[in-house]
């Protein structure tokens, strides 16, 4: 099976044969997974320049595909993303790797998982967080195909298989307890951990625009408002969103998500890592007991 | 050609006044006035009836603070009804103390926030060229805007790849506070950039310095201000 990296530069270099929009601007990462072409720029390290000329390009009516590993795409030049696409209303898609901490040896360094939470902070982002390669290829189409300001969030996590790339959640089990939401690569770590929980389990791999009206309807259909919403990244990214959508209902909500209160100065595997922030099954499953263990009692 | 030019600058001291009120000496400090000036009325291929048209030349203000004398020209040159100068600053005015593009027609950019017009700039060249289009892109910045690291990676970029139909116009009125050792357009000039240093007020000396030849290089103009 491919990486998620790989079906993005495949699909885009298919892409790029028929859309003349179509340009890639780099910042030396991952320039060997794309051909050597002129609407593939690499541009060097220097990633305000990558998003600044992605911007520029923009300006100029083509399509930029702007590319990095994830703290250097959204972290760094953060202030270009704001203005250069944002403020000045320009399109563009936005494709990082790394995630959370895909790569754990490199260290903090190397880590973002507040890149959602970030680009969330700005309006007109649509977000994707795919959990599987083939779910790449149908996200990315749409997105380089359209206008509008796309982030899409790559990782090396994935799940065992794809899902239908949807408009809204998909709804992967239905249950009576409860409703828990799961983004991306957390969703087979969901599925185990809700083994035998008679709760509603929803996977998202499109978390903004939110799909509020598929959660209500979720929360509507249990007999309890109790939401679990499980992300990849920041803990309580999303929980605002998920506050909004259940405003009329008295719901309890808890998130799981990469924690916040330290930094762990820890290098080791990304299975340390799940266990640290409570995103292995072991913690997942913790969490929903805490949630769901009242016997289907009010 | 030469009345007309100065029939039309000498009228935008009272468009600027609409918007500054009618203090002699702050229009006079408006550093970027002459190349404002220079660059619409004689250099760009622009004009209010083509803002859309994708053959234009690109103006990009990236020194956005006290665009009033920007406005002025604008207004003079047909792109904004003088009136709105009037509005400056309000609610719903399409000008601001820094100017928006999606709000006035013929502004291609919106700044304030210093550093982001030479690599937006870097990136409008390339994607003209890519297709296929020879329009120039001037970036207007300030000595003091030279400071943000984001333009010297785009001081870079723009060189290595050779993006002639590019020039920065420098105004230099000596408001950094660490300076350029050995001048800015040696920054410039070591990245292999045609690089020319002239007097900002010398509205014939920018003309020239604007339409020098550069063929397979950006250029950039210095335009020392005091």
């Amino acid at each position: 099976m491919s990486t998620m990296r790989e079906a993005f530069a495949r699909t885009v270099t298919e892409a790029m044969e028929t859309d003349p929009r179509l340009v890639v601007v780099l910042a030396e990462i991952s320039r060997d997974v794309f051909p050597t072409t002129d609407r593939v720029i690499n541009v060097g390290i220097r990633e305000q320049a990558m998003v600044g000329v992605g911007a520029g390009l923009a300006l100029s009516g083509l399509r930029p595909v702007v590319h990095s590993y994830a703290p250097f795409l959204v972290e760094r030049p953060f202030e270009q993303v704001k203005l250069d696409f944002g403020h000045q209303d320009l399109g563009g898609v936005l494709v990082s790797v790394g995630a959370s901490y895909d790569d754990p040896g490199w260290g903090r360094t190397h880590q973002a998982p507040g890149d959602v939470a970030l680009i969330d902070t700005l309006p007109g982002w649509t977000v994707h967080v795919p959990g599987h390669p083939d779910e790449v290829v149908p996200l990315l189409r749409t997105a380089l195909a359209a206008e509008n300001r796309v982030y899409l969030r790559l990782s090396l996590r994935t799940n065992a298989r794809a899902y239908p790339v949807a408009e809204g959640f998909t709804v992967v089990r239905k249950g009576r307890l409860g409703v828990v939401l799961a983004v991306g690569p957390m969703l087979d770590r969901v599925l185990e951990a809700t083994e035998g929980v008679d709760v509603t389990v929803l996977y998202a791999a499109t978390v903004r625009p939110f799909d509020g009206e598929g959660l209500r309807r979720a929360v509507r259909a249990a007999d309890h408002a109790d939401v679990l919403l499980v992300e990849p990244y920041l803990a309580g990214t999303s929980t605002h969103v998920v506050a909004e959508a259940l405003a009329d209902v008295p719901a309890r909500v808890r998130s799981l998500g990469v924690q916040r209160e330290a930094e762990l100065h820890a290098y080791g595997t990304v299975e340390d890592h799940d266990a640290a922030h409570d995103l292995d099954v072991l913690g997942v499953a913790a969490a929903v007991r805490r949630m769901y263990d009242h016997g289907g009692q009010a | 050609m030469k009345l007309r030019t100065d029939k039309g600058f000498a009228a935008l001291p009272a468009l600027y006044a609409r918007m500054a009120g009618d203090e002699k000496h702050d229009w006079a400090a408006a550093s970027t006035l002459d190349v404002l000036w220079v660059l619409h009325d004689r250099v760009l291929d622009v004009s209010p009836d083509r803002v859309d048209d994708p053959g234009r030349d690109r103006f990009l203000l990236s020194k956005g603070h006290g665009p009033m004398a920007y406005y002025a020209v604008l207004a003079a040159k047909g792109f904004l009804d003088p009136s709105l100068l009037d509005t400056w600053t309000e609610w719903d005015s399409p000008l601001g103390l820094h100017p928006d593009r999606v709000l006035v027609p013929g502004v291609e950019i919106g700044s304030g926030s210093l550093g982001h017009g030479l690599p937006i700039a870097v990136g409008t060249a390339l994607g003209l060229r890519l297709q296929g289009g020879t329009q120039r892109v001037v970036v207007l910045i300030g000595d003091g805007e030279l400071d943000e690291g984001s333009n010297h990676e785009a001081i870079a970029v723009a060189s290595r790849f050779g993006l002639d139909r590019l020039t920065v116009v420098v105004v230099d009125n000596r408001s950094g506070t660490h300076g350029w050792p050995g001048g800015i357009a040696a920054r410039f000039a070591v990245e292999g950039w045609e690089a020319t240093t002239v007097d900002g007020r010398d509205q014939d000396a920018l003309h020239d310095a604007l339409t020098i030849p550069h063929v397979g290089t950006p250029l950039v103009v210095v335009a020392e201000v005091r």
